[in-house]
């Protein structure tokens, strides 16, 4: 009895939830921005046919659960099977299949049939992060091998095939799209698979290291959208975040334009680090004279302490620097010292002068900082090795694949600074930090100031290894 | 009861002398169905407590310390593993399997009873070597239960040396163990039958079992060839399934491999995989639903060709699994319709369930509620399973937590309220006691309703297009202000229902010692199992002679017969009728067969 | 097919003992052969799974065909001879023969260590030529399925040395009668999976 009620109430109390889910909690789909229409149309059928064999067949059950119930004077039938019942049962069913089916493969037909003259897109995935090229002038993507890549072509672009030489590459994690146009994004992975995921779209596909996989939609409306990844692909798989910018076909263009294509990032002039050692005298007020870092001291304002610089690849000062400078760092918020760090941040009035800067200091000598943090070094190496290691490596060196400075020989006062500061969400969460947002997420793998403590105790220890590697 | 004297079966029983020899080396299929029940349930108790701090870090994110993203991974890969072969898999052949077949089947044991035994301690072997994992430096693999190469074997996934080793050797073994297991049920189904107990006269739950081994031992080569090839990918560096690959910016040594192959290879035995949980659980409810209905199980021999029809197409729908995985993107045509059409049988099981209680005399005993319970939430996760069977719908839901929901509630509670159905109903015979109906019962409530609770919202999420396998959800911009909140109820829920499996617990440990004596055959059951001459029945099952079959195992509520079950050893000779004016419908069969 | 026409029974109509001291359906041959048939079904397709792997992989672009050597037609002529001594162990067993079954038995099993020892010269001959597990992919197959073959092939030569330590000792060739009747399969199987393999590896 109890059992039949509990049954008529969950069917009644699953229609309600439905409705509340999803009209007044949102959680639905989010606005169609793409031209999808029919796949949405196949979930509404979809569920209409569910709905209505869900609520029939629940509810006859719980009235033959009422009904029959066990009672005095009351016995079964005995009927061993109905054929006809059975079959007029399964005809049913199979209508309620082709109801379904038809519009599914209808729709699929035309997912997997890419229209003529759509514009063609690459999308580059590899741990954590995405990249895009656009194919340029000619309209036809260059060839690109994992073999090729490398800190100065990380798409891994054929330099011999003339159709890559006017691709245009974004390493950055945002793209745009002009609004109304067919894209074709072909997909490329570097490492592991990934999954392109923009859920207003409603498509999405797994990128395979060593095959070109494919997908297209029409963006429909202009907006900002998130790019999500929806394979796993390693320790950092919930912050492979990117973002898509659907915008009018002019200002499209405009960005476009203003984007260098492959050739020009080959051919771009080197860095002047003369003139940037014009500039750092400035710096080395707090950085110290070759970029060593101070040391915090009674007595001296913290303003007046930098962290070491020397040992830093030009590619992660030169980041800093423009984050510094655009607010993405000492901003609103920040502490006094990054505060002024972006105020410095502003003598380097233009992108060479951050670059010669940036080249200068990646030229000073590494010696490891002075140490001044103590800690559990055997539970900071299990969080460093378990979370850390994945992107700045067991041996605290970095790598520009994963966008990760080198950790080994730094201030290891600044990590613990730092390491804070994310966790608290004071660096990372600016909107325009590529990676930061990853580092206040995996920052969470410290519980508190003491477990940070543990880690720079013990990314310390790496200074000492990595010397003796290099010997 | 008679039993016509026949030549015995040529079954070695060896007879145990102490207590290791009864207990510990016994090659009794009683005591070697407990031992992999034990095992199992043990062995799922540590991936449900996994599965709870996956839940604490996304209802309570930042609260509790208890992982961080490194072992949320691996919570998230051993629960899946752990659930879906070494708890499931094993609970429901090694288990049920082994307690029931040569009970239904009216054998004394097993066709080779020291390959039983073997199968048992080469899955306890397996279980070791994947609970080792926790153990070794960097712990288990964190890639996810599918396996997917490359990043099985490559920094940045938590386990990537030992830990996936040790999963693919642990894998290799159990099926060992579940080969010898299986060819064990295979012959003796179809070998040690007792006389007159025609295929056709089985119960369901054999059936069931039956076909679900047979799926077993096509599908698990397809894993442990994947598991060699990976092996040897990962060891010596072979380039089976890795194509050229950066790792942390180090070009390594492979080139040329398919990831995809991988990806067939696995879901060509994980697609039956679902099936090999699945139907056992939909013939051991079948039993279930008919007993305590006092009505025979409606439409059997459609129950019968649905579990062999499913048992069939199970084989070509794998590729459901993989519609985004960059496959060639005309197999979808195939895979959907042949997975839609599998929706048609599987409905006929569920409208022949619901049928069979239509016009029933039904008994609410505990083991009903779990089964009633089951056909809701199988019908519910059956029909989200059209959603994603239906390939265009797949591109916005697949890898969401709609995908979570719907395996869950088909393949997690689904089964798991079988198995307790299972586990209350045939408590009686495998200990002689009952156990507490009220504790049953709430154990009930708890277990379903929360369940619902958890995965309902679930649905919703997922097609918000909140991903899966996410240690955190971050901000974005699309996704509803209310949608942490709603991981916290869900968290909440997951508690509750996590903590109230205790009820079960302490259920069967106090009716062991306190349950009231329960008789041969407490529900009035037909088949063979419930007639044996002992409860629990002893080493041999039959006493001197073997049972002769003379009915199947569905005759209840006969008309004109005096009791309204008839077992399936009764001849038709014996069979009681009385006149309809003596017919005394409410005569309690559980304490008349005292 | 008997027993699909089973699957179409009433079981409700029909009452009573069904069969004779068997049920129906139940194969008349010991419970070992059945057994033993079920596991060459699920033999073959885990080689036939391997085998469906090598094709796809051939497709890739780094696939570079492999030249097997000379000796595997040696090694095949070994595991046919292996094949045929255990075939004329059976058929004298069979007849209630006693003679000569244990030389032919002990040869068989001995002719198909010598196919593995064959074997394994080939992988050192291929090492030698400096052809190793890696980095080609056909390579990589070719040590796998030989390697697989050759275990499962170890599998059975446990069971023959078993059989062979009871007629060693001094048990009569009929009580070993089944035992012989197995391997004699089993042999026949590998063989042909054998064939098949070679034939396969050495046309691609």
């Amino acid at each position: 009895m109890s059992l039949a009620i509990a049954l008529f109430l969950l069917v009644i109390a699953t229609v309600v939830l439905h409705f509340v889910f999803a009209y007044y909690f949102d959680w639905w789909f989010t606005p169609l921005a793409a031209d999808w229409a029919g796949i949405d149309f196949t979930v509404i059928v979809t569920l209409w046919v569910t709905g209505f064999v869900f609520i029939a067949i629940n509810a006859f059950m719980a009235y033959c659960v009422w009904r029959f119930r066990h009672r005095p004077g009351h016995k079964a039938v005995y009927e061993p099977e109905n054929k006809k019942l059975e079959i007029n049962l399964s005809i049913f069913t199979t209508v309620g299949v082709v109801l379904m089916l038809a519009p599914g493969l209808f729709y699929w037909a035309v997912f997997v049939n890419v229209p003529e003259g759509a514009n063609d897109y690459e999308v580059l995935a590899q741990q954590w992060q995405w990249q895009y090229r656009y194919p340029g002038a000619d309209g036809i993507l260059g060839t690109a091998d994992t073999s090729l890549v490398s800190e100065s072509n990380p798409f891994g672009i054929n330099p011999e095939d003339p159709n890559g030489q006017d691709d245009v590459v974004v390493n950055d994690p945002q793209m745009r799209l002009p609004v109304d146009q067919d894209a074709h994004f072909l997909f490329r992975s570097n490492d592991v698979l990934h999954n392109f995921t923009v859920p207003q779209f409603r498509v999405k596909m797994d990128l395979v290291p060593g095959l070109i996989s494919y997908m297209w939609f029409t963006p429909t409306e202009v907006g900002t959208y998130d790019v999500l990844c929806e394979e796993l692909c390693g320790i950092g798989h919930f912050i492979m975040r990117g973002q898509v910018v659907v915008e009018t076909e002019e200002d499209f263009n405009a960005w476009l334009a203003a984007q260098p294509t492959f050739a020009e990032t080959q051919n771009m002039v080197a860095a002047n680090p003369a003139a940037g050692q014009a500039q750092y005298a400035i710096c080395a007020t707090c950085h110290g004279q070759q970029g060593e870092g101070l040391l915090p001291q009674e007595g001296v304002s913290p303003l007046n302490i930098g962290p070491k610089l020397a040992g830093q690849p030009a590619w992660y000062l030169e980041r800093q620097l423009q984050y510094f400078k655009n607010g993405v760092r000492g901003g609103e918020g920040d502490d006094d010292a990054s505060r002024g760090m972006a105020t410095m941040s502003l003598t380097l009035f233009d992108d060479d002068a951050v670059r010669n800067m940036a080249a200068y200091i990646a030229t000073l000598p590494d010696e490891p900082a002075e140490r001044t943090v103590t800690g559990d070094i055997a539970n900071g190496q299990d969080i460093y090795d378990r979370n850390c290691a994945a992107c700045h490596l067991d041996d605290g060196s970095g790598t520009w694949y994963t966008d990760a400075p080198p950790l080994a020989g730094q201030s290891d006062w600044y990590l613990v600074n730092q390491l804070s500061k994310f966790q608290s969400g004071i660096r990372g969460m600016h909107p325009e930090d590529d990676f930061g947002e990853q580092m206040v997420y995996m920052a969470t793998a410290m519980a508190d100031e003491e477990e940070i403590r543990d880690v720079a105790a013990y990314i310390n220890t790496l200074v000492s290894s990595r010397i003796e590697v290099g010997e | 009861m008679a039993y016509v004297p026949l030549a015995d079966q040529e079954v070695e029983l060896h007879h145990p002398h102490s207590w290791v020899t009864k207990y510990v080396w016994s090659q009794d299929h009683k005591v070697i169905a407990i031992q992999y029940g034990g095992t199992a349930i043990a062995v799922g108790l540590v991936a449900l407590v996994l599965s709870l701090f996956m839940r604490m870090q996304l209802g309570f994110p930042e609260t509790f310390d208890l992982i961080d993203p490194n072992s949320y991974y691996q919570s998230v890969t051993m629960h899946g593993m752990i659930m879906v072969i070494y708890l499931l898999t094993a609970l429901f052949l090694g288990g049920f399997g082994n307690y029931l077949i040569p009970l239904m089947c009216g054998a004394r044991d097993m066709v080779f009873p020291f390959m039983n035994m073997l199968s048992y301690w080469v899955y306890l072997v397996s279980v070791i070597i994947l609970l080792a994992s926790f153990f070794v430096s960097g712990g288990p693999t964190g890639a996810g239960w599918t396996l997917y190469p490359p990043q099985t074997s490559m920094a940045g996934t938590p386990g990537h040396d030992m830990g996936i080793v040790l999963m693919l050797v642990s894998l290799a073994v159990f099926i060992v163990a579940f080969t010898m297991g299986g060819l064990n049920y295979v012959v003796t189904v179809l070998q040690y039958r007792c006389r007159g107990l025609t295929m056709m006269r089985l119960p369901l739950a054999v059936w069931g079992i039956f076909v679900a081994t047979v799926l077993g031992l096509f599908a698990f080569p397809a894993l442990l060839v994947a598991a060699i090839m990976m092996l040897f990918d990962t060891l010596i560096g072979t380039s089976f399934f890795m194509p050229a690959v950066i790792e942390s910016g180090t070009a390594l040594n492979y080139d040329g491999g398919s990831p995809i192959l991988f990806q067939h290879l696995f879901w060509f035995f994980g697609h039956p995989e679902v099936y090999i949980v699945a139907l056992p659980a939909f013939g051991l409810v079948s039993d279930v639903l008919s007993t305590h209905a006092r009505k025979n199980i409606f439409g059997y021999r459609m129950m019968v060709w649905a579990i062999i029809v499913i048992g069939l197409l199970s084989f070509i729908v794998w590729a459901h699994h993989m519609y985004v995985s960059g496959m060639h993107p005309y197999f979808g045509f195939f895979f959907a319709t042949t997975t839609l059409i599998i929706a048609v049988p599987t409905a006929l099981k569920v409208y022949n369930w619901v049928l069979t209680l239509w016009e029933g005399d039904i008994r609410m005993n505990a083991p009903m509620y779990f089964a009633i319970g089951f056909i809701f939430t199988f019908i519910h996760g059956g029909l989200t399973g059209l959603f994603l069977g239906n390939v265009v719908i797949d591109l916005p839901l697949s890898d969401t937590y709609f995908v979570v929901a719907h395996f869950h509630m088909v393949m997690g509670v689904s089964p798991i309220l079988v198995l307790f159905a299972a586990l209350y109903h045939w408590f009686p015979k495998m200990s002689g006691r009952m156990y507490h109906e009220g504790m049953a019962k709430l154990h009930f409530w708890c277990t379903f309703l929360g369940t619902y609770a958890i995965y309902l919202p679930m649905h919703y999420l997922g097609i918000h297009g909140v991903p899966r396998r996410y240690y955190a959800l971050g901000t974005t911009e699309f996704m509803a202000p209310a949608t942490q909140d709603a991981n916290t109820a869900i968290t909440i829920a997951a508690l509750f229902v996590g903590a109230s499996q205790l009820l079960y617990f302490i259920n069967m440990f106090w009716s062991l010692r306190y349950g009231e004596k329960s008789g041969p055959n407490p529900w009035g059951a037909n088949s063979l199992e419930w007639q044996t001459p002992d409860t629990p029945p002893i080493h041999g099952n039959w006493g001197d002679t073997l049972p002769t079959v003379y009915r199947w195992a569905y005759d209840y509520s006969v008309p004109g017969a005096h009791e309204d079950f008839i077992p399936q050893n009764t001849p038709e000779s014996e069979e009681p009728t009385v006149d309809e004016e003596h017919f005394d419908p409410d005569h309690d069969v559980s304490k008349a067969d005292l | 097919m008997k027993s699909l026409k089973h699957l179409a029974d009433k079981p409700w109509e029909r009452k009573g003992i069904i069969g004779g001291l068997k049920p129906e359906g139940v194969f008349d041959t010991a419970a070992e052969k059945v057994a033993l048939g079920f596991f060459l079904v699920v033999a073959t397709v885990l080689f036939s799974l391997f085998t469906i792997s090598y094709f796809i992989r051939m497709e890739l672009p780094d696939w570079r065909p492999l030249a097997e050597p000379a000796q595997l037609w040696l090694n095949t002529g070994l595991l046919v001879l292996s094949s045929a001594l255990f075939q004329l162990a059976r058929n004298k067993v069979k007849r209630g023969e006693a003679r000569n079954v244990l030389t032919l038995y002990l040869a068989g099993g001995i002719v198909a260590f010598l196919f593995i020892a064959g074997q394994l010269l080939v992988w050192g001959g291929l090492q030698e030529a400096g052809v190793y597990l890696t980095p080609n992919p056909a390579a990589s197959f070719y040590y796998l399925l030989t390697g697989v073959h050759a275990l499962h092939l170890l599998g059975g030569l446990w069971v023959w040395s078993k059989t062979s330590i009871r007629l060693l000792s001094g048990s009569e060739p009929k009580d070993v009668r089944l035992s012989i009747e197995l391997c004699t399969l089993y042999w026949h199987f590998l063989l042909v999976v054998w064939l098949a393999l070679f034939a396969i590896l050495s046309n691609t």
